[in-house]
């Protein structure tokens, strides 16, 4: 095959690569710019794209012998990426841009363009199994628990997912950085990357307020009603936050309050206590099916495992179709489940991986 | 391999190799007072008498750099500064809007740390600076310019600049004219004193002299401060320990380089025109950027000789890009890079050329060892390569403007 290896610059896109190279795929690698005003050096574990990782992939590619080229998407991931996260945000909903960076750049942006050009298929060095089994696909939970990010690609569809290729499913993280030494890649000490990649000093809300301004509202007791304190702008809040709500007294209870709700219409941010924020049931909109079956395929109400972020956060659960919106119903409540998360619905598999039934964006939670 | 790139280096001449292979394993520090350091000595003062009497320069108007960045950052900065301590109100710098980065960067390094004034000076549709339009912009005030750069010949879309006249018109208000020739040199008749600059940047690469050298010509009486500060070697404007093997390459190359430049310019126009006509030939609508080729500029051509540079409607200059090196062609996009990221070429957007377009551009750019083969290669491959890149680009679009039609549905509750 003719593969395009997207190469970030860290050690698991480059052992990828060099996978894909030795299964005898003719590869080019490929390095995704998506700063407009990239940074010269990388700091730590935070940020990405700078001037350095390009370097870093550029070294990569060099040792395995293949063409490698820069590639300017940073208008595109302005667009659908970041502006989308803060549209989100300024929502009341809690984007994941990784996710929607797989969905749109990597996975449809860069894959566009692959298949134009005349590849078969793009490489990530992402931590998910992806086999095709009578001409489906079958996306699985990577083999080392802790990296596992089949989450994140979830939302792919079965056609983008033919044309992808993860080398690393079968591999902990630990392996890898192994192989990278292994194989000469100076990459193989790096460290990984946190965070979101575009918020180099992580301060989400300091980022969200810079571009969305302040937009002042009133924190709301979501039992008595009553106003608690007064906040510059919902954007500042994810449900399930604790931290920070900036309430001067205490709840009568004593206990903590957390964030419930967000109402970005009225500026309302809604606080109330631990009980109130567990959700056992989540309607979510525009599923996605990576084996291109609805459900695994199996009609009416499916016992499976939902997972609502990208680590943690899992339940076994009863999902089903209604409509075009899926019901899941969770056996076990969970917290900090917020509207613009994706739900993604796994079946359970010791031996092969658990295997991603679909995923959807999470519109209301009870 | 078909190298269509000579713009961005062209292959040194065997004659400099020998030169300079002899001069790395001969001893001599040329500022040494020995018998060694005098025989190194010798060796740089016959290149740069070689490299003066070659582009109708005196020989102490020859300054040895480390190459064209540096000469234009030498001629920038140093006649910037030089102008102005000698006169405080020459703040301004006239500059073409379509300059080399090396030229650009540092123009735009002085305007921001508040020092220099800039003016820029805008081209016509096909990249060139008229004479009208730089003496307008030093009538606004002819006291408070320290000096005026403008290019020889473009590097992107090779076109020539009337040099003789600009420095006429900045001589009649006593304004210094600096010009990047560095792809000038060999490729158009060049000949210091008699086009009237103070300053001309030439670099040893571009002509089939070494990497990592380059000259600054620098008239007499022409004020400039040092970069470089230390044993003074280069008439007191340039410091650093000479690279003889480097400098006799550079003299070697740019001796062969004019004495055969009009047998090569006929070639090599011939062969331009043969690869114009191919490239149209396939992609019936891939634009021509530049002039034309076909008039005269100060006794020369009014384009560069090896140059051709497209744009390819609908295309990304990275694809094609791409297309052609996976079939063994290499070219450029031209402009310059950040990062690796080829950015819509400044040069084509002052011309007037939209951002898509501009984008959508490659140079082809013939040397010394083109020959018909390579001219045929690339009449093969090019028009495969723009219809998937084509394909390519319209996919980019077809989701660009499905992401519009989703970003405008209504925000779900």
């Amino acid at each position: 095959m003719r593969v395009l290896a997207a190469m970030s610059g860290g050690v698991d896109s480059a052992v990828a690569a060099a996978r894909a190279v030795d299964a005898g795929h003719d590869v080019v690698g490929v390095h995704l710019a998506l700063s407009a005003k990239p940074g010269t050096l990388r700091t730590g574990a935070r940020g990405c794209c700078t001037v350095e990782d390009a370097h870093d992939a550029r070294r990569a590619a060099d040792l395995l012998g293949i063409p490698f080229y820069v590639w300017d998407f940073a208008e595109r991931f302005t667009q659908d990426v970041i502006e989308d996260f803060v549209a989100e945000y300024s929502a009341g909903r809690t984007p994941n841009p990784c996710l929607r960076c797989n969905e749109r750049i990597k996975f449809e942006a860069l894959l566009d363009k692959a298949l134009a050009l005349g590849f078969d298929a793009v490489c990530t060095g992402h931590y998910a199994r992806l086999s095709v089994v009578d001409g489906r696909p079958q996306l699985r939970r990577s083999a080392d628990a802790g990296k596992d990010q089949s989450y994140v690609l979830a939302s792919l569809t079965s056609e983008q997912l033919r044309h992808s290729l993860f080398p690393l499913g079968d591999s902990t993280k630990t392996e890898v950085r192994a192989e990278a030494a292994e194989r000469g890649l100076a990459v193989a000490e790096k460290p990984d990357s946190h965070d979101i990649c575009f918020i180099p000093d992580g301060n989400t809300r300091k980022f969200l307020t810079d571009r969305l301004g302040e937009q002042p509202g009133v924190l709301v007791d979501d039992e008595t009603g009553e106003v608690l304190g007064e906040h510059s702008g919902v954007h500042g809040f994810t449900v399930g936050q604790r931290k920070g709500l900036g309430i001067q007294a205490p709840a009568p209870s004593g206990r903590p309050r957390y964030v419930l709700a967000l109402e970005p219409v009225t500026g309302t941010v809604r606080v109330g206590g631990a009980e109130r924020l567990s959700v056992d049931q989540i309607v979510a909109s525009r599923p996605v099916w990576p084996s291109g079956e609805v459900l695994g395929g199996i009609a009416g109400p499916v016992e499976c495992v939902a997972q609502v972020r990208a680590h943690g956060g899992t339940s076994p659960a009863v999902a089903e179709l209604v409509g075009d919106q899926l019901h899941v119903r969770l056996r076990e409540p969970l917290q900090g489940v917020a509207p613009g998360q994706a739900v993604a619905l796994y079946r359970p598999d010791r031996t092969a991986g658990d295997l991603v039934l679909g995923s959807a964006t999470i519109t209301t939670t009870r | 391999m078909t190298y269509l790139d000579h713009a961005a280096t062209t292959p040194m001449l065997p004659q400099a190799i020998a030169a300079m292979s002899e001069a790395l394993s001969t001893l001599g520090n040329a500022s040494s007072l020995h018998t060694s350091g005098r025989r190194a000595r010798r060796v740089v003062e016959e290149s740069r008498e070689d490299i003066a009497d070659a582009l109708g320069a005196r020989p102490s108007e020859v300054i040895f750099t480390g190459g064209g960045t540096e000469s234009d950052n030498l001629a920038v900065k140093g006649i910037y500064w030089g102008r102005r301590d000698a006169d405080g109100r020459r703040r301004r710098v006239l500059a073409s809007a379509v300059e080399h980065h090396a030229v650009l960067d540092a123009v735009e390094w002085l305007a921001d740390r508040g020092e220099a004034e800039v003016t820029w000076l805008p081209v016509d549709a096909q990249g060139r600076v008229r004479p009208e339009v730089l003496a307008e912009a030093i009538a606004a005030n002819p006291d408070d310019v320290a000096l005026a750069t403008v290019m020889w010949a473009n590097n992107e879309i090779g076109t020539v600049n009337p040099v003789r006249e600009l420095a006429a018109v900045a001589a009649e208000h006593g304004v210094v004219l600096h010009t990047d020739a560095v792809q000038a040199v060999g490729a158009l008749p060049v000949h210091f004193a008699e086009s009237g600059a103070g300053a001309l940047t030439l670099t040893g690469h571009k002509l089939g002299g070494p990497y990592g050298v380059g000259v600054l010509l620098l008239g007499r009486d022409v004020p400039c401060a040092p970069l470089l500060h230390g044993g003074g070697q280069e008439r007191d404007v340039r410091s650093g320990t000479l690279d003889v093997p480097a400098i006799v390459g550079l003299a070697t190359a740019v001796r062969i380089a004019v004495t055969e430049r009009a047998e090569t310019a006929r070639r090599l126009t011939a062969l331009r025109e043969e690869l114009i006509a191919a490239v149209r030939h396939a992609v019936p609508d891939a634009v021509l950027n530049g002039d034309r080729g076909e008039s005269t500029v100060d006794g020369g051509p009014s384009r560069l000789p090896g140059n051709a540079h497209f744009s390819f409607p609908g295309c990304e200059g990275d694809s094609l890009l791409m297309l052609l090196d996976a079939k063994g062609i290499e070219c450029s996009t031209g402009s310059a890079c950040t990062a690796g990221v080829a950015q819509p070429s400044h040069v084509l957007l002052a011309m007037g050329v939209e951002p898509a377009a501009a984008r959508g551009s490659l140079r082809f750019s013939l040397g010394h060892t083109s020959t018909a083969q390579d001219v045929a290669a690339l009449a093969a491959a090019i028009g495969p390569a723009v219809e998937r890149a084509r394909g390519a680009g319209l996919a980019g679009l077809r989701r660009a403007a499905e992401a519009t039609r989703t970003s405008q549905q209504p925000v779900e509750a």
